[in-house]
């Protein structure tokens, strides 16, 4: 189990133990956090799980790949710590991780 | 746009997996459908979420891609020859007496038919719709999420925002009619077709179009006409002249004009037995991803199990005075016949 902590745009928190191996956005899901719509159930296909990953945890988690900066444009005030969390696998490596919901997915 | 009238046994609502399989059915038991989507091609979901993404749980079928479903699903029904009526939204559903319901689009296509099935999926996709603050007072007159007509771009500023295919198209087509173009996008690489993409690089260069590597964070004008925006960039806040803005953030499900068919929802979905699947309208039937009923999974499996209950039902409404024998594909030569295959 990986503690993966929510912060919602009201600031409203959420630290959640998440099986190692599930994605973040499934983390979300699962445990009925607000913020995380995932319309496309975790194809990359959608940009509705938008997340602002913690400045302390942006070198840690690694970067995107192609197709997920691609999906990115169709968020909205994306930025340079932003990711789509369909695509953040959790592990041990991520215990505390801290991600920002935005004030909306759309 | 002038009226097109058509008159058949079945329409069916949205031409995702289950949709396409309800021709199949409906097609076994000698009824016409036609086949109304708001994309602009079969699949829902399977054609514009994943296309490329493998599908593990189609019976029979360890593995397939959704573009791979889709096709094979086209191939299954082609036999019952539906008409498919891409890029049409279904607006209104009407009872014109005890046999016929009446059905319009959105591009004035009246069909008048027996029986109606709604296969809706996650409901309608339609454009994106960027959060920025206001920008529903500005919709009416200077913010287009989708173009119908160019002509009213002549002459005008505009600002396209996004860096797809239907930005970057929309750029292209508008740039010899438009005084001026300001195309804005969050990073400077596109993704869309290469020859697009690089064709936007040399109108770029050339001057022929203005672009800011940027996201829209403000609208300003007076009574709903738009005078111009504000653009976040890395460099500071950018004011751009415009007086449309047209932004392009690919597409998401809405239920849109479901919700006003009369129809027992719950919490947006259409209520149904497991019967027949019928709503609670006679001869309006939901199937697939856009009913529920008391243990419903949102799986294209269920959905097909669906649609061949819907079916039996659905023939007693097209044929009231016929009986309805149950036959295999295996071994009834006349469902061979319908086939093509005896």
């Amino acid at each position: 189990m990986t503690k993966i902590n929510f912060i919602e745009f009201s600031g409203a928190e959420h630290s959640i133990d998440v099986d190692n191996g599930n994605t973040v956005m499934e983390a979300a899901i699962q445990n009925n956090v607000p913020g995380i719509d995932a319309d496309c159930g975790g194809a990359c296909a959608c940009a509705t799980c938008h997340v602002y990953v913690d400045k302390d945890w942006v070198g840690k988690i690694g970067e995107a790949e192609e197709m997920e900066k691609d999906m990115l444009d169709f968020a909205f005030d994306v930025e340079e710590n932003s990711r789509l969390s369909c695509q953040i696998k959790v592990s041990e490596e991520l215990d505390g991780l801290t991600v920002r919901l935005p004030e909306k997915q759309f | 746009m002038e009226k097109e009238l058509f008159e058949t046994d079945v329409v069916i609502i949205g031409a995702g997996p289950v949709g396409l399989f309800s021709v199949f059915e409906l097609g076994l038991l000698d009824m016409k459908c036609h086949v109304i989507d708001i994309l602009d091609k079969p699949g829902g979901q399977c054609a514009e979420l994943y296309p490329e993404k493998p599908i593990y749980d189609i019976p029979g079928m360890p593995s397939v891609l959704g573009s791979e479903l889709v096709d094979l699903l086209m191939k299954q029904i082609a036999p019952f020859n539906p008409t498919f009526h891409f890029s049409s939204m279904v607006q209104e559903i009407t009872k014109l007496d005890n046999v016929f319901w009446e059905i319009k689009t959105d591009h004035n296509e009246v069909f008048k038919a027996k029986v109606v099935v709604i296969a809706g999926g996650g409901g309608s996709f339609l454009p994106k719709k960027p959060p920025i603050k206001e920008i529903e007072n500005f919709e009416s007159n200077s913010v287009f999420y989708s173009i119908k007509n160019k002509e009213i771009f002549r002459d005008k500023e505009l600002a396209i925002v996004g860096g797809g295919d239907s930005a970057l198209d929309w750029v292209m087509n508008l740039e010899e009619i438009a005084k001026k173009i300001t195309l804005i996008h969050r990073r400077d690489q596109f993704r869309a077709a290469p020859d697009t993409v690089k064709k936007i690089f040399s109108l770029i260069e050339s001057k022929k179009i203005d672009f800011i590597m940027g996201q829209v964070s403000k609208l300003s004008g007076e009574g709903g006409i738009l005078e111009s925006l504000t653009c976040k960039t890395t460099e500071g806040d950018i004011e751009v002249g415009c007086d449309s803005l047209l932004p392009f953030f690919g597409l998401t499900m809405k239920l849109g004009p479901i919700a006003n068919w009369g129809l027992n929802l719950d919490e947006n979905l259409i209520m149904v037995d497991t019967e027949k699947f019928e709503t609670n309208e006679k001869g309006i039937f939901a199937i697939g991803d856009i009913n529920t009923y008391p243990g419903k999974l949102k799986l294209i499996l269920c959905g097909f199990h669906e649609a061949a209950l819907m079916s039996q039902q659905a023939f007693r409404y097209v044929y009231p005075d016929e009986k309805l024998t149950f036959q295999y594909t295996t071994s009834s030569s006349n469902l061979k016949k319908k086939l093509g295959v005896s």
